[in-house]
């Protein structure tokens, strides 16, 4: 039989205290406008479902999802495997170790709108190092300001310089944990370098790995910063990601209550894809 | 089956690990790499197995010569006294993983994936991952990968070292059994002497990075070809003293008994004698007659036998007999050596050889 001892809640206590004061108190504030019509002078009008209702139906709001979506998964479906090869191809040890490990985590430790600034500099097609370089010596026609293809390759190559690295110390730091006996008995077994990679390396990542694909797939589709500093949502509306979005509902047209909605859906669908993502992951572990 | 190695060599940073080292290694019996920790055991498994790069020299298997062949491609086994099973994988997939690298058809896998786990035991725990298993049944998975694979070399690195006793004894009754009559070369790595002799076969003594000796193992105990070798070669230790030859007689301290065939031949002169301490009893017997009187100073009662550590001329000495024997310790005991079974060596370790009758 199961013993219960309800001492146990006494422990957590803390962490409830916290948890509400910095997540449940704020996000009430939100429920409450999301349900209500404000003009300002804290007069509130009852409003209902109406704002998560027409969220919903707004096609404004697909779009930016849709947009959303496809800037996460670009994001995952580049950085996770590119993370993956940097660190097989990370020397285990010796003095290229900490030259490796530092210069990967340099990116990581520079502000998001810094990066954002770095890059809107570094892409502009008249003064900027790459944007000149590409129009000029290469002659490609780029210009992210006007041409959306332009930005989004520019919004994605600075996420895959900014984060990738994440992925990598995370993957090397699953490769290092890998004795060398596992590597001496696949030699042994006859076994090839994609069957080491298959049948050792990956399962022996696949924990960090899982981490590392929460934590990109949430950053990843929360971002702000970077691309607001970087396009600003544009050319017209190409890079508007759901963030953006939001912030211009919020606070460029001061629809507080459409946009408490729009927050609300948004957390919604970011635990819930987590939280699938989570339990996929993890499935086997469980049996 | 043979393999053969000539003259190799392995050096790291400028220093020889292992010395150049040639020996021909059949299949049908064992072969035993017998050497204390540090004797390069385990480098000279992992040089044939080509983990391990090879400064000089040559590694043929069959004839042919797989120096440069990568490990992949050798079609070997390697078993490590830590146990070494993929993880993740269950004991069935363990032992399948080399047939599935080599593209074996499932129907085949699962019957010789079978047979080895009836052979080890291990039928019950096909469906087990290798953290559920206990230490013995960690090493039969692995010892059972080795066999399902039916490789041309089988290397055994201390397998038993990391058993508890009893296991260790089982699984080396079996071990000879298990390799015979599957036409591999089998190199086991022991650092004991007894393992050494109850897998028989044929020994190659190591220290220091080479080969000191190489022949049957118990032609090899017997007639150990130098003082190292007759070190290596002994549990507990060989007993060894400096005896002093003038004519037909041997002095050591206040002792002396007579020398017959080569040891009689030798010119006068200080020499080394050694001794095993099963020949050295705590009765008279026919052979055993030299009598040393010591004080002894530890003993130890193992079952059957009995041990007891006594001082004499300068040199510490040690009694295994059969039978439980009453030592008093820090009492004088008489002990009874048995001349015949002296060995004798010059002071740098050259062994005079005993001719035999």
């Amino acid at each position: 039989m199961k013993t219960e001892n309800q001492k146990a809640w006494f422990f957590v206590l803390p962490v409830l205290l916290l948890v509400a004061f910095n997540a449940l108190i704020p996000m009430m504030t939100v429920v409450n406008y999301s349900v209500q019509e404000t003009f300002g002078n804290n007069l509130f009008f009852w409003q209902g479902l109406d704002w998560f209702e027409q969220i919903l139906r707004s096609e404004r709001f697909h779009a930016a999802l849709g947009r959303q979506f496809l800037f996460t998964f670009l994001i995952l479906i580049i950085e996770i495997p590119l993370g993956i090869i940097i660190a097989l191809s990370m020397p285990r040890k010796g003095f290229w170790v900490p030259v490796c490990l530092v210069t990967m985590a340099l990116p990581m430790l520079i502000p998001y709108n810094v990066v954002g600034a770095m890059w809107n500099i570094f892409a502009l097609p008249d003064i900027g190092l790459m944007g000149y370089f590409l129009n000029h010596v290469l002659g490609i026609n780029y210009d992210m300001t006007q041409d959306p293809v332009a930005a989004w390759v520019t919004i994605i190559t600075m996420d895959v310089w900014h984060w990738t690295s994440l992925v990598v110390l995370l993957a090397y730091a699953g490769l290092v944990s890998i004795p060398d006996a596992y590597y001496q008995a696949a030699k042994i077994d006859g076994a090839s370098n994609w069957s080491v990679f298959r049948f050792i390396q990956l399962p022996k990542m696949k924990n960090v790995l899982t981490i590392a694909i929460l934590l990109r797939f949430m950053d990843s589709f929360n971002i702000y910063t970077e691309p607001f500093v970087l396009t600003g949502g544009g050319p017209g509306n190409s890079t508007t990601l759901l963030s953006i979005d939001l912030v211009k509902i919020a606070l460029g047209q001061f629809d507080l209550g459409p946009a408490a909605a729009m927050s609300l859906i948004y957390f919604a669908i970011t635990l819930l894809v987590s939280w699938l993502f989570y339990t996929l992951m993890t499935k086997d572990d469980l049996n | 089956m043979a393999l053969e190695l000539n003259e190799i060599t392995k050096v790291v940073g400028g220093q020889t690990h292992i010395k150049p080292t040639s020996l021909t290694l059949h299949s049908g019996h064992f072969n035993v790499l017998l050497g204390e920790t540090g004797a390069g055991k385990t480098s000279l498994i992992k040089m044939m197995a080509g983990l391990d790069p090879i400064a000089s020299g040559q590694v043929v298997m069959d004839g042919e010569d797989i120096t440069a062949l990568s490990t992949q491609k050798r079609n070997i086994s390697l078993v490590h006294q830590f146990f070494v099973n993929y993880p993740h994988m269950t004991v069935f997939d363990n032992i399948a993983s080399p047939l599935r690298v080599a593209g074996m058809a499932k129907s085949e896998i699962q019957g010789r994936v079978e047979e080895a786990a009836d052979i080890m035991q291990l039928r019950p725990m096909l469906n087990r991952r290798p953290h559920e298993l206990s230490g013995g049944q960690q090493q039969r998975t692995a010892l059972a990968r080795a066999i399902a694979k039916e490789s041309k070399a089988v290397f055994l690195d201390e397998p038993l070292a990391n058993l508890d006793y009893k296991l260790r004894e089982e699984l080396r009754e079996q071990l000879p059994e298990l390799f015979a009559g599957r036409g591999a070369v089998v190199v086991y790595a022991t650092s004991e002497p007894e393992e050494a002799l109850l897998l028989g076969g044929e020994t190659a003594l190591m220290q220091d990075g080479r080969v000191t000796q190489f022949g049957p193992t118990a032609g090899i105990y017997r007639d150990p070809a130098n003082l190292s070798a007759a070190q290596v070669f002994s549990d507990p230790p060989i007993n060894q003293a400096r005896i002093v030859k003038e004519g037909t007689t041997a002095k050591m301290g206040s002792i002396h008994w007579h020398l017959s065939g080569a040891a009689a031949d030798m010119a006068d002169g200080d020499y080394i004698v050694a001794i095993r301490p099963n020949h050295i009893l705590p009765y008279k017997t026919d052979t055993a007659f030299v009598p040393i009187t010591g004080r002894v100073g530890v003993t130890e009662l193992s079952g059957s036998e009995s041990s007891a550590h006594f001082h004499f001329a300068d040199e510490s000495w040690v009694s295994l007999a059969h039978g439980v024997h009453p030592y008093t310790v820090g009492e004088e005991h008489k002990f009874f050596m048995d001349p015949s079974a002296c060995l004798y060596f010059t002071p740098d370790g050259t062994r005079i050889k005993e001719e035999r009758a």
